[in-house]
């Protein structure tokens, strides 16, 4: 019935296919992605509105969204930063190893977080090669909140990277030349001039970073101290009721990083489509 | 030409601090992953590499990798081809909806799995009466590599097609041609890249999965064990140049995606100058 | 190049791994040897490696049968977790009680598990020790020492790891002894030891390398027989082992998993390999990986490896496991208000 109006309103269209890529579509996403959330929601709906407000407000919980919130901001400002950084040289200037920087720049997304995190904690705990230098200096990583950003940091590099460098790519030149030769110096002129055009990519780069931050396990578990109230995150948290046979307190966390993580993808996904046309089309 | 930042010093400053970051962040990790697992010279990697237990992971990686890219290429296609050449209501929700596993810890993903294909979750109960296991054996671990990466290609697809609009399909159905010929002749050498593109990035993430895998793999030595669960066990029982072999195979793969990456986009980047 | 022509490659491609899957990992067939399942702790790759291969022999002597062992490692709740949800393991060999009670509520394993092999269940035991950097710098004999203000304590979260529950519930027993059971001194000693924990773990090999390899913190709590593999592992000269007057009983239970075992068609094969555990040859292969076993020709063989300690047992000092688990690390419970701040 419902298959039928919507045939009705989408036969204005002249493209076949409609039927067949609707069916497979639809079925795919039940079978893989719904049917097994409803089991979610199934153990949410034993708990009552009290019992799951006191789960997700523990103390030792909420001091867990406070670290995984702290340092997936920090590592999304980082990116953001650095993200910039390499897209603007990358588009703009030439220099030996430019193409390997430039291939390197998605090896997070290439390489298992669970390398990462391994990897991670043997280069920057107090015996690593980066690690026992910054600890000269008084800067110990692991074990710490900045080890997190860290880890979180390195999984989310490519977000930034590749969502502003496309539009710097396509920006024309005539929009610098204006800028340069009304004598304006170059800081004033690339904030003035440059960065209004590429700030929509920049918050959508900087936003992806940081909900990909906020789900990260894989990389962090391994360099995280899993001490309570300091260095517990959110996803060790779920990972801890499970192991307690606590589905429910499992799931009441877990939905409301799904929650949030949500949202925001809502949010960047509409604000995406005001700004922005050409995101992810920037590989091809 | 004057452009923004085209003076030497500001130039080579800028340079400098990017090569510097670079190395420092993703250059040093992937020289130590090679170094640990060369630690002990060429002979103990190659027996660390043929160990029975690091071959039979590497089987399994192989099969779920072969069984999760083409699932996802199919639906990615039909998912693509439906939110951006017909107009219906839901169409953003669908969208929003192909983001969850983005938005899901792996973790979870691998718990609402257990839940319900668990002997105790419905789907797995009634499963169990046949005798059919579905958890802790590879068809599961398929099904959350599955779910993990279905949003790759689809994601991929989705903003290229929009922005090319739907025009020279419409002409070829003027003329005659039928949905499968439109595909393939239209649709198809428009949008290869980008699936290529979406292919590899699938592929990158269905052999390294590992909080999802974990949850539902049961870390069974030489069964149920994919390569990062392998990395992972290694590195617990201090064998930390097995740890780090195991690593270094999915390093190399790595290396492979992003050269294989860097290929697609030098060659269109040629198309396009010729063009 | 992406072409139908490749597209359908990769179909007949995956349509042969799914054949080859099928007939590799599918069920055993007939005329191939029978497999046991062993779902174990973490710490026990290397002791079970070592035993499986004998008791293979072992088999073969006595039923002219060739079978083979599989094992699974993990914690030891997310195994008995997974067991319940449908991992198919014939035998568990567990480093917790609770675990195994788990399994038996849920119809399992049968409700007298306990009863049914030798001392309680449990074919080898240990008990809490500490591994201390050379030549014990910070002066560590006994558990007070670790709730002073200058020593940092490195073993695995106790929600998580039951090595780490060991800990906190032999810290507990010694409290409970050294103050008479006056529970606000108690209380008082545990928040202060809690409060020297550097490194919170989810398990046992995260805290030794945590504590080895990234060199962080005093001590090491963890496995008497742990302690002593970690120093053979890493070299008898940059630790030593400290070995606690009082501490807790450690039993490391087995049973069968009746429900699979009997499915599998493995039923006479799992009971003969907790057998086999009780065996002279097997406790010898146990004392070799330092845990203390009851065979009394071997323990007598092995007694300079161990230390005389009282050993406390968890049900003298806590009532029971359940009502342990129950007071002490259930959500809210004991140890939740300890570290709250």
């Amino acid at each position: 019935m419902i298959a039928a109006t919507l045939r009705r309103r989408a036969s204005r269209r002249v493209l076949p296919g409609f039927g067949l890529s609707l069916g497979v579509t639809l079925t795919f996403v039940s079978l893989i992605l719904l049917l097994p959330l409803t089991s979610l929601v199934g153990q949410l709906s034993q708990l009552s509105l009290s019992q799951y407000w006191f789960l997700i407000s523990d103390p030792r919980i909420l001091a867990s969204y406070r670290v995984t919130l702290l340092a997936a901001a920090v590592a999304a400002l980082f990116n953001a930063a650095f993200g910039l950084l390499m897209a603007w040289v990358l588009v703009r200037y030439e220099f030996p190893g430019k193409r390997l920087v430039d291939a390197l720049m998605d090896l997070p997304f290439a390489l298992p977080t669970a390398v990462a995190g391994v990897t991670l904690a043997t280069l920057y705990s107090s015996q690593g090669w980066v690690g026992r230098w910054l600890e000269t200096l008084g800067l110990p990583i692991a074990y710490t909140w900045v080890g997190i950003a860290l880890a979180m940091a390195f999984t989310s590099i490519p977000f930034v990277v590749r969502t502003v460098q496309p539009i710097l790519e396509d920006l024309p030149s005539e929009v610098d030349e204006a800028a340069v030769t009304l004598g304006a110096r170059d800081g004033h002129a690339f904030r003035r001039v440059i960065l209004p055009h590429l700030w929509p990519a920049l918050v959508t780069g900087t936003g992806l970073a940081f909900v990909r931050s906020l789900g990260e396990f894989g990389a962090v578990i391994f360099i995280a101290g899993g001490k309570p109230f300091e260095t517990e995150i959110t996803s060790l948290m779920i990972f801890v009721k499970l192991q307690e046979y606590d589905y429910a307190g499992a799931t009441a966390v877990a939905s409301i990083v799904l929650a949030t993580s949500l949202a925001l993808l809502l949010v960047i996904n509409l604000w995406q489509g005001r700004f922005t046309r050409r995101l992810h089309g920037g590989g091809a | 030409m004057i452009r923004i930042g085209d003076a030497p010093g500001v130039r080579r400053l800028l340079i400098g601090v990017a090569l510097v970051l670079t190395a420092l962040f993703l250059l040093l990790p992937l020289v130590a992953i090679f170094a640990q697992a060369l630690m002990g010279g060429i002979d103990l990697y190659w027996q660390n590499l043929s160990d029975r237990y690091t071959l039979a992971a590497i089987g399994l990686t192989l099969l779920v990798t072969l069984l999760t890219v083409p699932i996802n290429l199919v639906f990615g296609i039909f998912l693509a081809w439906l939110v951006t050449r017909f107009n219906f209501p839901g169409r953003r929700l669908l969208q929003t909806l192909i983001d969850i596993p983005f938005a899901v810890s792996p973790v979870v993903a691998g718990l609402v799995y257990l839940l319900l294909y668990g002997r105790n979750g419905w789907l797995g109960g009634w499963l169990d009466g046949y005798d059919i296991q579905i958890m802790f054996a590879w068809p599961g671990i398929v099904l959350v590599t599955i779910f993990v990466t279905c949003p790759f290609v689809a994601r991929e697809l989705i903003p290229l097609m929009q922005a090319q609009g739907a025009r020279e399909e419409e002409a070829a159905v003027t003329l005659g041609a039928s949905g499968w010929t439109i595909f393939r002749r239209v649709t198809l050498p428009k949008i290869r890249h980008a699936l290529l593109y979406g292919v590899i990035l699938t592929n990158a993430r269905a052999v390294g999965e590992f909080g999802a895998v974990s949850v539902v793999a049961g870390a069974i030595r030489g069964q149920t064990n994919t390569l990062p669960l392998q990395v992972e066990q290694l590195y617990q029982d201090y064998n930390t140049v097995g740890a780090f072999t195991s690593a270094s195979l999915l390093a190399l793969l790595a290396l492979l995606t992003l050269a294989a990456k860097a290929a697609l986009e030098w060659r269109a980047a040629r198309r396009e100058s010729l063009a | 190049m992406l072409r139908l022509a490749s597209s359908r490659r990769w179909f007949a491609a995956s349509t042969l791994g799914l054949a080859l899957a099928l007939g590799s990992i599918g069920p055993a067939q007939a005329d191939q040897p029978r497999e046991l399942l062993n779902a174990s702790y973490d710490i026990a790759r290397e002791l079970f490696a070592a035993v499986n291969p004998k008791f293979v022999d072992w088999w073969q002597q006595q039923h002219d049968e060739q079978v083979s062992v599989k094992q699974s490692h993990g914690g030891s709740s997310t195994q008995a977790r997974s067991i319940m949800q449908g991992l198919r393991a014939d035998v568990v060999t567990f480093n917790q009680v609770t675990d195994v009670n788990v399994l038996a509520d849920a119809g399992l394993v049968a409700k007298d598990w306990q009863a049914q092999y030798p001392n309680h269940a449990s074919p080898y035991y240990s008990t809490t020790a500490f591994l201390v950097r050379k030549g014990n710098p910070k002066q560590i004999e006994n558990w007070d020492d670790l709730a002073r203000d200058d020593v940092e304590l490195v073993f695995p979260n106790p929600k998580t790891s039951g090595n780490g529950r060991y800990t906190y519930l032999a810290a507990w027993a010694y409290a409970d002894q050294a103050f008479d059971g006056d529970k606000a001194k108690i209380e008082a000693y545990m928040k202060r030891f809690l409060g020297n924990v550097e490194v919170f773990d989810t398990g046992g090999r995260g805290a030794t390398t945590t504590f080895v390899e990234r060199g962080i913190g005093d001590v090491l709590i963890t496995f008497e027989s742990e302690v002593n593999n970690i120093r053979s592992e890493y070299g008898q000269d940059g630790y030593e082992v400290v070995v606690p007057p009082v501490s807790i009983l450690a039993e490391f239970p087995v049973a069968v998993v009746e429900e699979y075992a009997e499915r599998n068609g493995n039923l006479d094969l799992a009971k003969g390999y907790l057998d086999y555990l009780y065996t002279e040859e097997a406790q010898r292969l146990l004392a070799g990986f330092n845990y203390r076993v009851n065979d009394e020709a071997v323990a007598a063989e092995f007694s300079d490896r161990f230390p005389q300690t009282e050993l406390l047992r968890v049900e003298d000092v806590f009532g029971s496991w359940p009502e342990a688990m129950k007071t002490h690390f259930a959500s809210g419970g004991e140890l939740d208000q300890l570290q709250r701040r």
